[in-house]
């Protein structure tokens, strides 16, 4: 699925959600829980996301064409969050990520989890998602 | 500009009427704030005074003949005498204005550091330390070749005794120590400490930036040779603090800032430094908030501490019995002693969930590791929630935090 397809059919559930902020949350809860975990033996430093509070570890591999991202979280919260972002730019080429506009993040409200004092790392998973995508991509070019 | 009752048992609802902020709702919700550990909320008593200072009070003090000026300085150091009494100190120059606790601990960290600590020496803190009081006093040990040496806890929170005494020394120059633990409430036998410490000759700093919302505080009974506190979590404006230091001490200490206002006479040469206070207040001072400080401690001494301290308690014990009530959860710090302060966890969720569940409730509390990392290493917990509460908090709001928590828990679990 491209970004941008995967981008609206987040906004789509979001939408459906609508303002109740319970139903929001247990969706957020819902996709943490279904994220698949990182094995305790791959979440070592060099994945550790820093976020203030929450711990987030983000596992990214490349099989030449496109990347696929993991992550696990020790706050549900967080591993939900991870799990959209995931959703979203999981499977594509370094290119179509580094360029991805992400305009979901404020379409569907999850920009209140952008702020950094709520400190689940949404920022920094986003920015190390671009890093690696933009390593990937350097890669390929000296190969 | 009297709170609203001078009776020795307030009335809660007439308090939280001097407080704007606490009509607030949050994502549509009556604001119940249970994050006073942070920093307490403001009375209108202290609002106004800073707004009279900006619009009809302004300049500067210690400098003009002008006729503002003076009066200004007039207020400043009669705050400054408000302080001294309220703390019972012997001398008005023996309270200096800083930015915060933390300031405060900077500054004899820095200055006594200076001037007393060698190679080899000892400086004690304990395992229950902010932060604040952890890392000035490292920085002194990397500089001064020192050594750091830690009073351990035990499983419920409070100080090993027994280890403290094996652990002075005639090396140990220096014990810093809180008063309140911030992540616990733990409340520190502190005249004890200070008396044994006092028996080897070696001077203690207290961090009192918990106990001083909370209890009333006697420097002169506790013997301490340096108090630290924030007016900001007693009721008074961000950005103000108070250190207390014995003149012994504090006209012995070199400058720990240098610039205007600390000097008697510059030339290139040299610089005869000011007496105390001054020698330690560089540069213009946060003038409203030590005037609003002073209105913070009216405020409290008009409600009573040992009102505020009893009620805080009758919270403190309720909310112990609604948490204890719930499954799961696990109470970090059950010390005999406690001010209204509450850490706790729960099977294995993390706090950050919890604390944003909660916030969605219009409840605000503290999630994390509340800077003492050492301490929640200790009790091999990553974070906690922790909920601490002021005299303008009710049962009723510890009810609605109760069945925020269950829903909370009902999502995450």
């Amino acid at each position: 699925m491209s970004i941008e397809a995967a981008e609206k059919e987040i906004i789509e559930s979001f939408n459906i959600l609508g303002e109740d902020w319970e139903a929001r949350y247990e969706f957020l809860i819902d996709l943490g829980k279904s994220l698949p975990l990182l094995p305790d033996s791959e979440k070592n430093d060099d994945q550790l996301i820093k976020g203030c509070q929450s711990r987030l570890w983000l596992k990214s591999t490349y099989d030449g064409q496109t990347v696929k991202f993991r992550a696990d979280s020790d706050a549900i919260i967080s591993k939900g969050i991870a799990a959209i972002v995931i959703k979203v730019l999981d499977n594509n080429t370094p290119d179509d990520i580094i360029n991805a506009p992400l305009n979901f993040i404020h379409l569907t409200g999850l920009k209140e989890h952008l702020s950094p004092t709520r400190a689940n790392g949404l920022v920094s998973l986003i920015k190390q998602i671009k890093l690696d995508a933009l390593a990937f991509k350097s890669q390929k070019q000296v190969l | 500009m009297l709170p609203n009752t001078k009776n020795n048992i307030f009335s809660v609802e007439q308090v939280r009427k001097d407080f704007p902020i606490l009509q607030r709702s949050i994502h549509s919700k009556a604001l119940v704030y249970f994050d006073n550990g942070a920093t307490t909320q403001k009375p209108q008593q202290v609002i106004d005074t800073l707004t009279q200072y900006y619009s009809f009070q302004n300049a500067n003090i210690h400098r003009g003949v002008h006729s503002l000026s003076q009066e200004i300085t007039t207020l400043y150091e009669a705050a400054r005498v408000q302080v001294q009494k309220h703390l019972n100190a012997a001398h008005a120059h023996e309270i200096i204005f800083t930015q915060g606790t933390t300031d405060s601990i900077n500054l004899v960290a820095y200055s006594y550091g200076k001037k007393y600590i060698k190679s080899g020496d000892e400086i004690m803190i304990t395992t229950m330390e902010h932060h604040s009081n952890i890392i000035p006093w490292q920085q002194v040990c990397e500089d001064r070749g020192a050594v750091l040496k830690v009073i351990p806890v035990n499983a419920i929170g409070e100080l090993d005794l027994e280890a403290f005494e094996q652990l002075l020394s005639q090396k140990t120059k220096i014990i810093a120590v809180t008063h309140v633990s911030n992540t616990l409430g733990t409340i520190n036998p502190i005249k004890y400490i200070i008396e044994k410490a006092h028996q080897n000759n070696i001077p203690v700093l207290v961090d009192g930036a918990q106990a001083t919302p909370h209890l009333k505080v006697d420097v002169a009974d506790l013997n301490a040779d340096f108090y630290c506190f924030s007016s900001h979590k007693m009721y008074g404006p961000t950005g103000v603090g108070i250190l207390y230091g014995k003149e012994k001490w504090l006209e012995e200490m070199p400058p720990y800032q240098t610039g205007g206002g600390v000097i008697e006479t510059v030339s290139f040469e040299r610089t005869k430094f000011a007496s105390l206070p001054l020698k330690f207040e560089a540069g213009t001072p946060h003038i409203a908030g030590g005037i609003g400080t002073a209105t913070a401690i009216d405020y409290l001494n008009n409600l009573g501490m040992d009102a505020v301290a009893r009620y805080e308690n009758e919270l403190l014990q309720y909310a112990t019995i609604q948490l204890l009530a719930i499954e799961g959860v696990k109470i970090i710090g059950t010390a005999s002693k406690k001010a209204s302060v509450i850490s706790f966890v729960v099977n294995g969720l993390h706090p950050y969930d919890i604390g944003m569940i909660l916030d969605q409730q219009g409840v605000a509390v503290r999630t994390g590791h509340h800077c003492t990392q050492p301490l929640l290493e200790y009790f091999k917990v990553p974070g906690t929630v922790r909920v601490s509460f002021s005299f303008y908090n009710t049962k009723a709001e510890i009810d609605i935090f109760v069945l925020a928590l269950n829903k909370a828990l009902k999502m995450l679990l």
